[in-house]
């Protein structure tokens, strides 16, 4: 079945896809942005473990653990899947999964490109009714919302 | 709680299932999606219907017709959210596997 929504990156890197994918894994808490955090204290590390099934999570700087999701497919060095569990109501659910897939494809002898497709999407419409209630809350998705709105209105003009 | 298991039924039907993704490409009339697909135009409202009570797709209208489209608080928020995030993460990914080119 084919994922109706994704979003997809791509970066090229000065380095071999075997690095790349270590940085990637076994190193993400060297570049895992400190701001996407949902636990109450501060974001101390970001692990992932390095094998099929192993643990996404973040360690707090109160000790306290939040995962993010898993690790579905470990086929390093060229690819990597993993389970993005967190649902719009930013809260961790085993039950709820999206898939993050990563490959790590070699252009050279140190040039390695990275291609990131988060799918799935589309699972977090099945929450939408319950989303609109935070919304709705004061304080709520109000930038977010403002940054869709641009998203949205530019979609609607090239129609 | 009982609307987000109401949105897994709506999106259980393979009709609606199709309207949803169609939606998503781009919102449509109710006119555009039965033209479409092998069932009725009324049978269309009545799915659009159930998407909409379950919160999946909102409904707007322009001059006599109404249109529909995905829920932009929904699924689109969480897209554009995304699609911000992993700019970033990607980013610093980048320059996390550039620096450490030298053992």
């Amino acid at each position: 079945m084919s994922s109706i929504l994704s979003v997809r990156k791509s970066v090229v890197v000065a380095t071999t896809s075997e690095r790349a994918f270590r940085v990637f894994t076994e190193g993400i808490d060297t570049w895992w942005p400190r701001e996407h955090h949902i636990g109450a204290s501060p974001l101390k590390r970001a692990v992932l473990e390095p094998h099929a099934g192993g643990r996404w999570y973040a360690v707090s700087e109160d000790g306290s653990e939040c995962d993010t999701g898993k690790v579905l497919t470990w086929d390093p060095p060229r690819r990597l899947v993993l389970g993005w569990q967190i649902t719009s109501q930013w809260k961790f659910d085993p039950s709820f999964l999206t898939e993050v897939e990563v490959t790590f494809t070699p252009q050279g002898p140190k040039r390695t490109r990275v291609e990131l497709e988060h799918r799935n999407l589309d699972r977090f419409g099945i929450e939408a009714a319950e989303l609109r209630k935070s919304i709705d809350s004061a304080g709520g998705w109000g930038e977010l919302l403002q940054s869709f709105a641009t998203v949205a209105s530019r979609a609607a003009e090239t129609q | 709680m009982t609307n987000a298991v109401h949105g897994f039924a709506a999106l259980g039907d393979p009709t609606r299932r199709v309207i949803f993704e169609r939606l998503s490409r781009r919102p449509m009339s109710v006119g555009k999606l039965a033209s479409g697909l092998t069932v009725t135009r009324p049978a269309v409202s009545q799915h659009l219907k159930v998407l909409r009570d379950a919160g999946l797709v909102a409904e707007r209208t322009e001059g006599t017709k109404h249109v529909y489209r995905l829920d932009p608080r929904g699924v689109l928020a969480m897209q554009a959210y995304l699609d911000r995030f992993w700019n970033r993460a990607l980013a610093a990914f980048a320059a996390a596997a550039n620096e450490e080119n030298d053992p």
